[in-house]
């Protein structure tokens, strides 16, 4: 090859022999350059979408701006602003009041249908479609939906509930079950929590269960000291990702209770992730929503960390080295 | 596969063994009808508010709400109406094109990435891989904001943007996505090694290996990605509310939000929700085809996410 026609310094130069020292360093860090080169789409993804995002909405925070005008920078007014907001607690109890009741609505739902699933053999397949055919169903059309289904007047379910003599609430505007009606809604969609738990459940060595009953344990022991345990860090999982996605709820209750419709009454539904959208891009407070975020992300950092700290006690990865 | 096994006879008299037997049939028989029943009333639980949906889109207005199954007016009309009040043709058109680019493009990126994490040996791996999947725990609620002032920042952003302002909704994807990095991680790591490494002596270079050996043998969990992304993708909602600005540009989910406002908004009355349940039966049709086709990948790939692996 050429290498003499190879201008010094110019930024192609691959083709000739490299200097030596170049060359060297080249060879030690070859595991490493490789690397970046796969992964630098990651990285810079993670620098102009999250890291940067991250530091600018903390910026934000401090300031007033409404997306027109330059920020103007307010210190803490803005968290100083949200302690006398009474939207703010309303909104954050909505959410941990919605979040308290879905999380475990969802597991246990999930894992009795896993159980089900489980102990059937025949049209294991059918069942699984037909329970996770919600999931394909956009949250849009399941919110409208359901707000048909919910009527307090005429939906089918107090239909049914007056069928065994229950007076059903009217659940898409009394305040005080617009939450409830919510969280029976997103058990609609519980499908794929109980494929989790039902893979999980497929993985307990059945040997177990047969010593235990010859030990005499009975169903319900078993279920405690065998099944329990085993399928817990699925549980842990499903768990955390049911934590986080319903301190998140948007579109649902977004679709159901919010938009032109004066009609209904809104405040139970109004969630903080809809809050802050709402405050964001239909008020144009683009730093007070990020003084919003801000508190949301603290509060879900400390709660997870909570969560990780308890699960230490609860969760058994079996056979050590967790991945 | 049965689930119940009879007790291990050997060491027992038979007699007893055999009772034993029989009645382990009887509670066998017992649990088999009890968990058929149980799972077909949750099957109708699960099926008849889509059916309900089905059945509402052909009722004429003032009779959605009868609950009858089968319409006693039967109104196929409410599809043309919302054909020519809605641009519904364009919605489903712009959805397909955002989700297939916003699937492909998140599919191939985090491929790459995991690729990164699991082929290479470097000094920070471990550090950066955890801070890939410490970005699952932030909530997108606070990245939101900044997010979309960094696409409005590169001039990406309303009807004028290139691409009429399309552009937010996937190309974030072509970062990878730290979900999809780990779940593909976590299936490269369990190909043979042996098989890079023959590649390697032969003289294939980094990506000839990812691109010709690690890929094809990938397959299935790039098709997990894919369908999963579709997924979401095809009915994020969110992010249709804050990047599109014209109905021209409306993605199914943002379209059907433009419907409930404008047809269940009661506004002077008038509400037409068999006409919002039509637009739903249109809209939802296409996923659950797609999910009809690739449903067997789908279920999987949600079983395995779970697992530590």
């Amino acid at each position: 090859m050429a290498t003499a026609t190879v201008a010094k310094g110019a930024p192609g130069e691959t083709l000739g022999a490299p200097p030596r020292p170049i060359r060297r360093f080249f060879d030690r860090h070859r595991n490493t350059l490789g690397a970046m080169a796969f992964i630098s789409p990651w990285i810079i993804g993670f620098l102009v979408f999250t890291a940067w995002p991250m530091i600018y909405s903390f910026y934000l925070s401090l300031t007033d701006f409404d997306n027109i005008n330059p920020p103007r920078f307010a210190g803490l007014a803005n968290y100083r602003a949200m302690i006398s907001d009474h939207t703010i607690p309303q909104a954050l109890w909505n959410t941990f009041h919605f979040a308290i009741m879905s999380v475990p609505a969802t597991i246990i739902v999930g894992l009795l249908l896993a159980m089900l699933l489980q102990r059937a053999s025949r049209g294991n397949g059918f069942f699984r479609t037909v329970f996770f055919l919600p999931r394909m169903t956009p949250q849009v059309a399941v919110g409208v939906l359901f707000l048909m289904l919910f009527n307090g007047s005429r939906g089918i379910i107090n239909q049914i509930l007056g069928w065994f003599g229950i007076t059903g609430p009217q659940w898409t505007v009394d305040s005080a079950w617009i939450r409830p009606g919510l969280v029976l809604m997103g058990l609609w969609t519980v499908g794929n929590t109980a494929i989790i738990l039902l893979a999980a459940l497929k993985d307990v060595p059945r040997e177990l269960y047969e010593s235990a009953r010859v030990d005499g344990a009975s169903s319900l022991r078993q279920f405690w000291s065998i099944t329990l345990p085993l399928i817990s860090p699925q549980i842990f999982f499903v768990f955390i990702v049911n934590s986080i996605a319903s301190l998140q709820t948007f579109t649902e209750a977004y679709t159901a209770f919010f938009g032109n419709q004066a009609n209904f009454s809104n405040d139970a539904a109004l969630f903080y992730a809809i809050h802050i959208f709402e405050t964001a891009f239909r008020n144009f407070r683009m730093g007070y929503a990020s003084a919003m975020a801000w508190v949301l992300f603290l509060i879900i950092m400390i709660i997870t960390a909570i969560q990780w700290r308890v699960s230490k006690r609860f969760v058994f990865y079996g056979g050590g080295g967790d991945e | 596969m049965s689930t119940l096994v009879a007790p291990t006879t050997d060491t027992v008299d038979v007699k007893v063994a055999k009772e034993h037997k029989r009645r382990a049939n009887v509670r066998q028989r017992a649990g088999q009808i009890f968990t058929y029943t149980a799972l077909s009333l949750v099957c109708i639980v699960f099926i008849y508010p889509l059916i309900w949906l089905v059945s509402a889109s052909f009722k004429p207005r003032g009779q959605v709400f009868d609950n009858r199954l089968i319409p006693r007016t039967f109104q196929p009309e409410n599809y043309r109406i919302i054909w020519e009040a809605a641009p519904v043709a364009q919605w489903l058109v712009n959805s397909l094109v955002i989700t297939t680019l916003a699937a492909l493009a998140v599919a191939a990126s985090s491929a790459l990435v995991a690729w990164g994490f699991t082929y290479f040996q470097f000094k920070w791996r471990d550090r950066l891989f955890a801070l890939v999947l410490g970005t699952m725990m932030l909530p997108a609620v606070v990245t939101m904001i900044p997010e979309f002032l960094v696409w409005s920042g590169f001039g990406l952003v309303g009807i004028n943007a290139p691409f009429n302002g399309t552009l937010p909704m996937w190309a974030h994807n072509l970062f990878g996505s730290a979900f999809y990095i780990f779940l593909l991680r976590q299936f490269f790591m369990r190909l043979p090694r042996d098989v890079f490494e023959a590649a390697k002596v032969d003289g294939a270079g980094n990506w000839r290996i990812f691109w010709q050996i690690g890929m094809p043998l990938a397959r299935p969990a790039l098709v997990v990605t894919i369908l999963f992304e579709a997924q979401a993708a095809w009915t994020n909602l969110q992010r249709a509310l804050i990047y599109l600005q014209d109905s021209s540009t409306f993605t199914v989910p943002r379209g059907l939000k433009a419907v409930v406002d404008r047809f269940g908004a009661g506004i002077g009355g008038e509400q037409n929700w068999e006409l919002v349940m039509t637009a739903a039966v249109v809209t939802t049709l296409p996923l659950i085809i797609l999910f009809f086709f690739g449903q067997k990948q789908f279920v999987d790939g949600i079983a395995t996410t779970g697992s530590k692996g």
